[in-house]
């Protein structure tokens, strides 16, 4: 057998070798899968890891799928850093994406730039509003916020699924249940002319860079770093424990809601059931993956937009499930976490007596 | 008598640190025998290698005539060794009865262990309810479920570390004892301590232990208690700095402290009443887990109170207030652990300057943190108070604890702070570095600043206090002066 | 009293596959272990044991295929976390992801089939019974395996020597690890029957409950099991107690979404996971019985040395 002694201090290389160690073992994994279903590996490799990157739609592409994901992260990697697990980032989403759909369809078909600013300051309120149910039971009665804000995920999926059914339905839309197309004062403007690339990127990329600023330089994220490492320390520093889960939800409920009404008002274009397709769950993967730091989480969100394409890809070309996309989702946190246990710890044969 | 266990040339490094050096000692049947040696010296090292948990690099052990080579604790135990940690291996949400069986080889009957807990329990002395759950049990009861257990296994050798530290006087005399009866019967027993005057009572032998060599092994019955120090720590120890007179007035009135702890197994404090004056060290002396921990948080605010005038300082009504609001009042905080609480071992040095310092504007301009100030600081209290690290950016767990407590206690001080509530200052430090932050906290008395010191440490209290409380079960007893409380005061309101 | 058999039949077969997840993370959690991959092994044991049994036509092969593949996966969490001390919310999330990717994967081509109806237990004239022989007798072997099961890890965990070791090494690993007991060796066991429990569960959804294989079919019921388990205050028989409670609600649900109540069927199928949450927060109110029960060292990193 072997055993694990942690190490006296963190190699700063780290950082970057444990998330391409697990890509390559992620990448090895598929390959032998691909091989199994009878599918040329080679060939199903490039269709989903290289060729959405040689077309400009591939590229814009990209860039919309990994607007949600990175803006989810971000938050959700201040909660993680101190232990504090939101995991129903999909329901904060989903609301946001409701109450900001609801406040744009409320003024339809009135024009001003004013829309867009209130219906993303409503949305934030709706994400942090859902967040704060599993923070506030969390601090009050030390409810497990795990299950609370998944069970919330449910509940938030099944409301906008109401919604859309009943009052938010298009009333020319012969009962099909979806909501009427928002009108273009509640559209986000695009980025580069006819693609779907629009400027919650931009917001995305800003977000990023705000956040490095305050983990670095502030006193917020002294706090975080404090409360990564001991919750007694943070208390000795002057803030309560309950200060934590209510910042981390409050955070990663915003940047969720946010993220909610980028989706509605820039790809989708209206209030349909299937909002959510998973981005609040895969964002976890991405805030590992990007080892909870900014930009890290920045090329992470990129990675794994590119496997939702990819799979999309591979699905058309090839005739591959599209659930090969979740798998190497899956593979790939498994193979992080592997990781980085080699980064934490000397790993040394020991002889079985 | 013939030795029964034979340690000989025992070496063991670990990484760059030589634990033990070459160490052989020889332990008698029906022996009680100390091991003695300060914190650091190589004592753990030495029990864990002749309990199977640490291999040694050199040198051979001799059990009964036989070579002994033991792999696992498991494998120790089954040779004849039993021990009694110093931090106990109980399971606290299960019964007495389930640890006691949990400490068994195989699947024996209950009905046969009972039987022998009986027969144990009237032979020794160690009364017990097997039904109780461990953890609404004294540190003392704990004890004595540990040493059951050890017993039940037949042991020939015993092997306790730092037993008595949990224990109050009357505890440590049935301890006793119990130990003697052991030995009368044929036992040995190897007993740590760093206790002179307990190994002087106790035992018949000692082996003195300093930096991973022996510098000695002797009968105890020929030699002082001061020869014994002399041997333990090496050199003469300095002579404190000499602490003045406190002046009158009150700078903490404690009016009624009583909180009720939310852990069902914590200590809550009822009716906690004292005064503080100008300039003056008070100390709070008991074993520890008599709500020490508790009133530690109180004062500092950590924990909040629900009734406000409780707690007056220089007159006004500080019970509400959270712990920064009190640091700007000039009181600050120095809580036992310095891994998790008082330091983060993580951070860098600056940034557990910060730590404590989050309420001060002059480290932060519109909440960003002005590195430059708070590294020039963090240099000054490395400066000051001789702090071995390589600069402002060293990480906590690059220092000793030594020089780490005194970057903690130093970065308290050094703000010239007008009250200072400290616990357990000197915990698991070495000799030196306690004598500096002793001298520190006198230094600041005589200029004017007055300190509360929680410790179970009776001696380190004696030493630096002017007056002295002991608290126990969550009471406060009234405050002595440290030169009229007597060893039995001591005893009695421990057991109180 | 046909309606009222009818619901008690059908609350009985929708707590089943509760029941079994649950019971097994009992055990898991008992080990001071926390594997949130219960959602994850239970769609692992749906859609193998579909597959299994549709290709070999025996119920029987489909348990065991449910039991091996989910007990394989968890031995992946029990790698990672005890062996490789990787954390165990994110370890068991993982878990989740990829089962549930692997299981549409591999489940794809099964879409929309459906089984044959599982094999009732059958004894003649218990049957035959009136009321008390559809109550009571009138079920598929897994319900009674189910309750068996339930009853052993009750008898298990109070009454044996191993599962004693078990609960004293969730309660402090440390200890357990200096008196000699191979700490990560007992929960990786733990993990490994906790997925096989998972696995039937899964198996119970597509074999017996619906019988057809639809992705993503475990629909939150792997969370909801984890709750059940904070619900039975980690006591082996309330876990029983607690799913038939969730399963209650949602055959209540559905039937007074049938009688034709004017709420949004999306407003009635919220109320299991609404009831899970109110049914967390007042469990947690009660602190000190958490305090006496919950394994003190769940979701810590035991790392050995000492």
């Amino acid at each position: 057998m072997f055993t694990l002694q942690k190490k006296d201090t963190i190699d700063q290389s780290s950082l970057y070798t444990v998330p391409l160690i697990a890509i390559g073992c992620s990448l090895i994994f598929v390959f032998i899968l691909f091989l199994l279903i009878g599918k040329n590996p080679f060939l199903a490799i490039f269709i989903i890891f290289i060729e959405p990157l040689l077309s400009v739609f591939g590229l814009s592409e990209l860039i919309v799928k990994a607007t949600p994901l990175i803006i989810i992260a971000l938050g959700l990697s201040i909660g993680f850093r101190a232990g504090v697990w939101n995991i129903g980032a999909e329901g904060q989403f989903t609301i946001g994406a409701l109450f900001g759909g609801a406040a744009i369809l409320a003024f339809y078909p009135t024009s001003g730039i004013w829309i867009l600013p209130l219906s993303f300051f409503i949305a934030i309120g709706g994400g942090i509003l859902w967040g704060m149910i599993p923070a506030f039971f969390k601090a009050r009665f030390n409810t497990n916020e795990i299950l609370v804000s998944l069970m919330l995920t449910y509940v938030a999926i099944l409301f906008l699924s109401g919604m859309v059914y009943g009052p938010l339905k298009n009333p020319e839309g012969f009962n099909f249940p979806e909501s009427r197309l928002f009108h273009d004062s509640g559209t986000l403007p695009i980025i580069f002319p006819g693609t779907r690339a629009h400027i919650g990127f931009l917001i995305a990329l800003f977000l990023a860079g705000l956040m490095h600023y305050l983990l670095k330089r502030h006193k917020f994220g002294f706090h975080v770093k404090v409360s990564g490492e001991s919750t007694r320390a943070l208390v000795f520093s002057g803030r309560t424990a309950n200060y934590m889960v209510y910042l981390s939800f409050i955070i990663s409920g915003a940047f969720a809601g946010l993220a909610g009404v980028i989706e509605v008002s820039g790809p989708v274009g209206q209030l349909v059931p299937a909002i959510p397709v998973g981005y609040g769950f895969t964002a976890i993967i991405v805030a590992f993956l990007g080892r909870l730091n900014p930009f890290g989480i920045f090329f992470a969100g990129l990675l794994l937009a590119l496997t939702y394409i990819g799979g999309e890809a591979a699905q058309i070309r090839l005739g591959l499930p599209n659930a090969i996309t979740g798998v190497f989702q899956g593979v790939l946190l498994f193979s992080l976490l592997a990781a980085e246990a080699f980064t934490k710890y000397e790993v040394s044969l020991k002889k079985m007596r | 008598m013939q030795n029964i266990l034979e340690i000989d040339g025992v070496s063991k490094s670990f990484s760059h640190i030589q634990a033990n050096n070459d160490i052989s000692l020889y332990l008698r049947q029906g022996q009680i025998h100390a091991l003695l040696g300060e914190n650091g010296a190589g004592k753990s090292t030495l029990v864990k290698i002749i309990y199977g948990i640490v291999k040694p690099d050199h040198g051979s052990m001799i059990l009964n005539g036989k070579r002994y080579e033991p792999d696992t604790p498991e494998a120790a135990r089954n040779e004849g060794i039993g021990m009694v940690f110093q931090h106990f291996s109980l399971f606290e949400s299960l019964s007495v009865l389930d640890n006691i069986m949990l400490g068994q080889k195989g699947n024996l009957k209950k009905d046969s262990i009972l039987e022998r807990l009986d027969y144990l329990q009237n032979e020794y002395d160690l009364h017990i309810d097997v039904n109780k759950t461990v953890a609404i049990l004294s540190a003392g009861e704990k004890q004595k479920v540990e040493i059951i257990r050890c017993l039940l296994q037949d042991p020939k050798i015993m092997i306790l570390d730092e037993p008595t530290s949990v224990l109050n006087p009357s505890e440590v005399e049935k301890l006793f004892n119990f130990l003697r009866k052991l030995s009368e019967q044929g036992m040995a027993v190897l007993y740590i301590s760093h206790k002179l005057h307990e190994i002087k009572e106790l035992c018949d032998t000692s082996t003195i232990l300093r930096n991973g060599k022996v510098v000695k092994s002797c009968d105890t019955a020929g030699i002082t208690i001061n020869e014994l120090a002399q041997l333990m720590v090496g050199k003469a120890i300095d002579n404190k700095i000499k602490l003045s007179e406190p002046k009158q007035g009150h700078v903490l009135d404690i009016k009624n402290i009583s909180y009720t702890n939310p852990d069902i197994y914590g200590t809550s404090l009822k009716e906690i009443k004292f005064s503080v004056n100008f300039g003056e060290i008070f100390g709070i002396g008991g074993i520890s887990g008599n709500g020490q921990t508790e009133l530690m948080k109180v004062l500092s605010g950590e924990v909040g109170l629900t009734d406000g005038n409780q707690i007056l300082y220089q007159n006004e009504d500080i019970s509400s207030l959270d712990i920064n609001e009190r640091r700007r009042r000039e009181i600050v905080f120095i809580p036992e652990d310095r891994l998790g609480h008082s330091a983060v071992s993580s951070l860098s040095l600056t940034e557990n300057l910060l730590l404590t310092n989050l309420w001060d504007h002059n480290f932060f301009s519109n909440g960003v943190i002005d590195t430059n100030y708070a590294d020039d600081k963090t240099c000054e209290v490395i400066k000051k108070f001789n702090v071995q690290c390589n600069d402002a950016g060293s990480l906590a767990s690059s220092l000793s604890g030594g020089n780490l407590q005194k970057f903690v206690v130093g970065r308290e001080i050094i703000k010239m702070p007008k009250l200072v509530v400290c616990e357990q200052p000197t915990w698991g430090v070495d000799v030196g570095s306690a004598s500096l932050i002793h001298n520190f906290l006198i230094e600041i008395s005589n200029s004017g600043s007055t300190i509360l010191v929680i410790s179970q440490d009776m001696d380190e209290l004696r030493s630096i206090c002017h007056r002295i409380a002991i608290i126990s079960n969550g009471v406060m007893s009234k405050p002595y002066d440290v030169n009229m409380i007597t060893p039995e005061d001591i005893a009695i309101e421990m057991a109180k | 009293m046909d309606l009222f058999i009818a619901i008690f039949q059908g609350i009985i077969v929708a707590s089943t596959p509760l029941v079994l997840a649950a019971v097994g993370e009992l055990v898991v959690e008992k080990s001071g272990v926390l594997n949130l991959g219960v959602e994850g092994m239970m769609i692992i044991g749906a859609v193998t044991s579909f597959i299994v049994t549709y290709e070999t036509g025996s119920h029987f092969l489909g348990l065991i295929a449910a039991v091996i593949s989910a007990g394989l996966i968890a031995s992946l969490f029990g790698l990672l976390t005890q062996y490789l001390l990787s954390n165990q919310v994110a370890t068991g999330l993982a878990l989740t992801l990829f089962g549930l990717g692997l299981a549409s994967l591999i489940g794809q081509t099964y879409s929309g089939i459906s089984l044959n109806a599982f094999p009732v237990f059958d004894v003649y004239l218990l049957t035959e019974i009136p009321i008390i022989g559809s109550l009571l007798f009138n079920f598929d072997y897994l319900i009674y395996l189910s309750i068996i099961i339930v009853v052993s890890v009750y008898y298990f965990l109070n009454k044996t020597k191993l599962g004693l070791v078990l609960t004293a090494i969730g309660d402090s690993h440390d200890s357990a690890h200096s008196l000699g007991y191979s700490v990560k060796m007992v929960r990786s066991l733990a993990i490994i029957f906790g997925g096989s429990c998972a696995g039937l569960g899964g198996a119970y959804l597509s074999l017996v409950q619906t019988p057809m294989w639809v992705e993503n079919m475990t629909a939150g019921r792997g969370w909801i099991a984890l709750a059940i388990v904070v619900f039975a205050v980690w006591r082996p028989l309330w876990v029983l107690v607690g799913a038939y409670i969730f399963g209650g609600i949602t055959i209540i649900q559905l039937h007074v979404q049938a009688v034709g109540v004017n709420i949004g069927a999306q407003y009635m199928s919220m109320m299991p996971y609404l009831v899970t949450i109110i049914v967390l927060v007042f469990i947690s109110m009660n602190k000190n019985r958490l305090a006496v029960n919950a394994p003190n060292c769940l979701n810590k990193l035991f790392t050995s040395d000492l």
